[in-house]
């Protein structure tokens, strides 16, 4: 009998797979995370799927065919007319076919409600699929629109209703947990070669703590969810996310070779985006975005078509590329709306029906720019100056589309719009046309939103040839701050909107002149700000309080490529990412600029904070408790020390630890020394006897004065 | 802490090492003409002159009447070291890098690149370092082949039974002297080891890489005891004779050094904690990588020798000897 050797699965693919990168985890990898559950391919197809997509082309060739059904049924003499109403609609998408447009008849020459129009590429079909199913024509006919190929699929699906399994409840894990830390710290994420760590920032004890660490987690990056509960992991096949203390796998959103990704505010909604490059250069580049359901991962909407269609105005970046995001979600924690810049018009979708609020565009003539205010739906949209028609800033509050607030500007070269972070204000930058029209200065339109009738400032520079270069609003506060000037040392100015006795107008608070800084960071609770010199300035940081305008210190994190707060505002992290080949990692320091902690990873990629769940507290309340900070941070400074003196007896004991083991180490090495040594002074007798040297530290007392005093009670 | 500025070479250091006394010091660099200093006042005793290349490595005899100097001209040399004058010559078919005497100097190992299609090799060499003469041009008395990738440094071990290599590739690799036989090989690092030091006992080696790390290797099983991260490329690594301190040289590529400041490239010799792996230190000074660092016997001095040129002899302050640094 012949001996049956039994194989190793390990061993078969560390022989098929030599050259996989060292570290490949051969030894620790979960075998059942490769086994796909039924039913689901995560998007990655087998051969054999392939071999059969690529028979139904040729052999069909309908792929850039679609069926479009629920069509009126009307009599011979209007045959034409409803052709060439299907004919305007579709060549708005693509190109239809000659003669592609095909409507079969039954006996009696009536239409049958249902035609096929034919295009010349798939890619075309696909889109005119996906823009004009559940199309209204008029009160009683809705298109329903799917791929000619699609019908063989239907006719496969059983004519007997099998009722799908019930699974069985599993209680979930608390997605809140991290909240509920006893130390009340925060966590954050970083990415470092193929390793994706979630750390505590346990700033108080000058060290961080590992929470959960995964090798191979993400294909690119890694994304919190705006209230923290989600980290959204990217792969090829889309996109997944996972919470809770465990880190568990939440849901998966598939969507081949997903880019980019973004949240809705409060996490109901998750839009997933990639562009696809056309094979035939003279063909358009596409963009395909998907609007999943977070927590079922359904997907609920697809967008797709030309880029050029999406890269309007602001929308657009250099080169006809996108910028992320396209969509822009309304503020507050309603996730009711969303909408996208279109040519001469904004168009705002609402949720959860995921259709065109109305059904109807908000028209706007030369719309550039729109921004949502964060704490409701409230946009701002800029419209550019055309001819004699000024510029224009307006105010809607939707689902009303009332214009509420209105502003026409003149000579018009460049608008930006920025929102206070509680929607309290919004600022205008606007770049004007001097006289000459050969150059252009700049100025500030600043709305103030919760007064009535909705008054407004304008603010200018005293020197009006300086270019600002970036503008900030502090969070929670009335305050803002520009950096504004020559570009390698500039000036930072602080204003704010409102004066000491809370009567608005905007006053200046100080300028601090000459400073190498390119970046300015607010606390996300306001008061203090880092203002940063990244870059090309070597990473200085400057930690400033504004409330008593003092520096508060001056660092450098050399290199230092990025500055980010922790959500509470008592940390901020400087990294430097793998744009540069030395020097990753990150530096953590306190709110006052003191250094905490480093921690240098090669290959390093990103620090994230993991957001916070917004508090429960009132405005008012937080205020109060600023106020009380004294009375009630006396609680809390014992714990520190006792946390203190319990840091300093870990590294203490970490230090013996270590010691001890390398003293046993070095015990056992000495025998084999001392063999070396023997065989060295045999070797050469006494001239090896010459060169010991050894250090003694010698304690010597010396008494320097021995004096008798009376000692008092 | 005030160095001895050393200008003796127009081109990057390639090694500086002291003799076992440690009151002299060679440097060997790109130039063609090793120098001999003084290790306490950094004056220049002289140079050694004939290589027609590179000069990668060299070694000392116990007494210090000996240089042997290996090159990428091809050839292994012996020197009279305090009068300069060339004793002999091992002409070999590719450039010679790495050399070491055994204890008792009757042998020299040393590496030649893989050149012209031959692979990298280990030889030994029989050495009667007084009677040259006749045998001018004498061949290696055995010669190993080794894997694919450069072989960096070599130290005879073991009572001279073995012999100790590092690579390229982050390997380590341990030898039989007498049989060449490869007993055992452990990759150490992820990239390159640039350098590799013995530690005073002789039980352990540091060594220095490119992965941006330093380790330290036991001799006996080639087990990594301990790991310094820098953040940078490290060129050269040693370990202090007298307290648990080492030192690593290294920082940017210098085909990539930016021309902004030369703290950019992270050019500093940085003292780390020989058993706790934390940073206790820098000395600044280079405006390029360190190629080489090497401590003073004593330990009471170490001296670095950058791709800019220049050799750097540091003295410690008593400061060094007083603070309690941990």
């Amino acid at each position: 009998m012949a001996a049956v050797t039994e194989l190793d699965p390990l061993e078969v693919a560390r022989s098929l797979f030599r050259d996989q990168p060292a570290g490949f985890p051969y030894e620790n990898f979960d075998l059942e995370e490769l086994i796909l559950p039924e039913d689901d391919d995560m998007g990655i197809r087998s051969d054999e799927d392939e071999e059969e997509e690529e028979e139904l082309e040729t052999e069909t060739g309908f792929g850039s065919v679609i069926v479009v059904d629920c069509l009126p049924v009307v009599p011979e003499d209007k045959h034409e007319k409803l052709a060439n109403v299907l004919k305007k609609i579709y060549s708005q998408i693509g190109n239809v076919r000659e003669g592609g447009i095909f409507m079969p008849k039954d006996a009696n020459n009536m239409s049958k409600g249902f035609a096929f129009v034919e295009f010349f590429s798939p890619q075309e079909a696909q889109a005119a699929r996906a823009q004009t199913d559940g199309y209204k024509l008029d009160k009683n006919h809705t298109f329903k629109v799917s791929m000619f190929d699609d019908f063989d699929r239907y006719a496969k699906v059983p004519d007997v209703y099998a009722a799908p399994e019930i699974k069985e409840y599993s209680a979930a894990e608390n997605l809140h947990s991290w909240m509920l830390d006893k130390l009340s710290r925060d966590q954050f994420a970083i990415k470092y070669g193929d390793e994706v760590v979630v750390m505590w920032n346990d700033g108080r004890r000058f060290r961080s703590e590992e929470a959960y660490k995964r090798t191979y987690w993400t294909e690119s990056f890694v994304q919190w969810s705006p209230m923290g509960n989600y980290l959204a992991t990217m792969h090829r096949q889309g996109v997944a996310v996972w919470g809770g203390p465990s880190f568990q796998r939440l849901a998966r959103y598939s969507h081949q070779n997903v880019q980019l990704i973004e949240f809705s505010p409060a996490e109901k909604y998750l839009m997933t985006y990639s562009s696809i490059e056309p094979t035939n250069p003279r063909e358009k580049v596409q963009v395909a975005l998907n609007v999943f359901d977070t927590r079922s991962g359904k997907k609920l909407r697809i967008f797709g078509g030309n880029m050029e269609d999406y890269a309007i105005g602001s929308s657009a970046g250099p080169g006809g590329a996108l910028r992320w995001p396209i969509f822009k979600w309304a503020g507050g924690l309603e996730d009711k709306y969303f909408a996208r810049l279109a040519k001469g018009a904004i168009k705002i979708y609402e949720t959860p029906e995921m259709t065109q609020l109305d059904k109807k565009d908000l028209k706007l003539e030369g719309v550039q720019d729109f921004e949502w205010s964060p704490a409701e739906p409230l946009l701002a949209a800029y419209t550019q100056e055309v001819g004699d028609r000024p510029a224009n800033i307006t105010l809607y509050r939707i689902p009303e589309r009332t214009n509420v607030r209105s502003k026409q500007l003149f000579n018009v070269s460049d608008v930006k719009i920025f929102w206070h972070p509680q929607g309290d204000y919004l600022a205008v930058k606007v770049d004007r046309f001097t006289k000459t029209k050969k150059s252009t200065y700049t100025g500030f339109e600043l709305f103030s939103i919760r007064e009535k009738d909705i008054p407004m400032d304008v603010l200018e520079l005293p020197n009006k040839s300086e270019k600002v270069l970036s503008f900030a609003w502090e969070p929670k506060g009335h305050r803002f701050a520009l950096v504004h000037g020559d570009s390698a040392r500039p000036s930072v100015s602080f204003y704010s909107m409102k004066d000491d006795k809370g009567k608005l107008g905007v006053k200046h608070l100080g300028t601090l002149a000459n400073k190498a800084c390119n970046g300015i960071h607010w606390s996300p609770m306001g008061h203090n700000i880092v203002l940063s010199g990244l870059k090309a300035l070597n990473g200085q940081l400057e930690f400033f309080n504004v409330d008593e305008f003092e520096v508060l210190a001056a660092a450098e994190h050399f290199m230092a490529t990025d500055v980010e707060w922790d959500p509470t505002g008592r940390y901020v992290a400087s990294s430097v990412t793998s744009i540069h080949q030395m020097e990753n990692g990150f530096n953590m320091w306190s709110f006052n600029g003191k250094l905490l902690y480093t921690m240098p990873r090669d290959r390093f990629g990103q620090l994230s904070w993991r957001p916070r769940v917004p508090s429960l507290l009132p405005r008012e309340k937080e205020e109060e408790i600023r106020k009380g900070l004294k009375e009630y941070s006396r609680r809390y400074d014992e714990e520190d020390e006792a946390l203190l003196l319990q840091a300093d007896a870990d590294v203490l004991q970490e230090r013996a630890k270590q010691q001890q083991e390398w003293d046993a180490a070095a015990a056992a090495r000495q025998e084999y020394a001392a063999q070396l040594r023997a065989f060295y002074e045999a070797t050469y007798g006494e001239a090896a006897k010459e060169k010991e040297y050894s250090m003694t530290t010698v304690v010597v007392e010396q008494l320097l004065d021995v004096r008798e005093e009376p000692y008092n009670v | 802490m005030r160095p001895y500025l050393l200008k003796g070479h127009e081109r990057p250091l390639t090694q500086v090492k002291y003799n076992a006394e440690g009151d002299l010091l060679v440097s060997c660099a790109k130039n063609l003409q090793p120098c001999l200093w003084y290790a306490d006042d950094g004056r220049r005793v002289g140079t050694y002159e004939g290589h027609n290349g590179a000069v990668w490595t060299c070694d000392f005899t116990l007494d210090s009447s000996r240089l042997i100097t290996s090159s990428a001209d091809q050839t292994v040399r012996v020197w009279n070291l305090p009068t300069g004058q060339e004793l002999h010559q091992i002409r070999m078919n590719e450039p010679c890098r790495a050399c070491h005497l055994s204890v008792g100097e009757q042998l020299l190992a040393f590496t030649t690149d893989s050149f012209m299609g031959s692979p990298p090799q280990l030889h030994l060499v029989d050495m009667d370092l007084q009677e040259f003469g006749e045998r001018q041009g004498s061949a290696p008395k055995a010669s190993y082949t080794a894997p694919k990738g450069r072989i960096t440094r070599v130290f005879f071990t073991d009572c001279n039974r073995q012999l100790i290599t590092s690579h390229d590739g982050g390997w380590v690799r341990r030898w039989d002297t007498e049989t060449g036989d490869m007993l055992q090989e452990v990759q150490v690092h992820e990239d390159a080891i640039q350098d590799m030091q013995v530690s005073p006992d002789g039980s352990y080696v540091i060594t220095a890489s490119l992965d941006k790390t330093a380790k330290l290797v036991d001799i006996a099983s080639l087990e990594t005891l301990k790991t310094y991260k820098t953040g940078r490329f490290v060129q050269s690594a040693a370990i202090s004779p007298l307290y648990d301190h080492v030192l690593l040289g290294g920082g940017q590529d210098a085909s990539q050094v930016t021309t902004t400041s030369a703290k950019a490239g992270g050019f500093e010799a940085r003292f780390y904690h020989k058993v706790y792996a934390e940073e206790f230190g820098n000395v600044r000074g280079h405006f390029g990588p360190i190629n080489s660092v090497a401590f003073a016997p004593d330990g009471r001095s170490f001296t670095t020798g950058g791709e800019d040129g220049y050799v750097r002899i540091h003295h410690f302050d008593m400061d060094y000897f007083t603070t309690r640094f941990f």
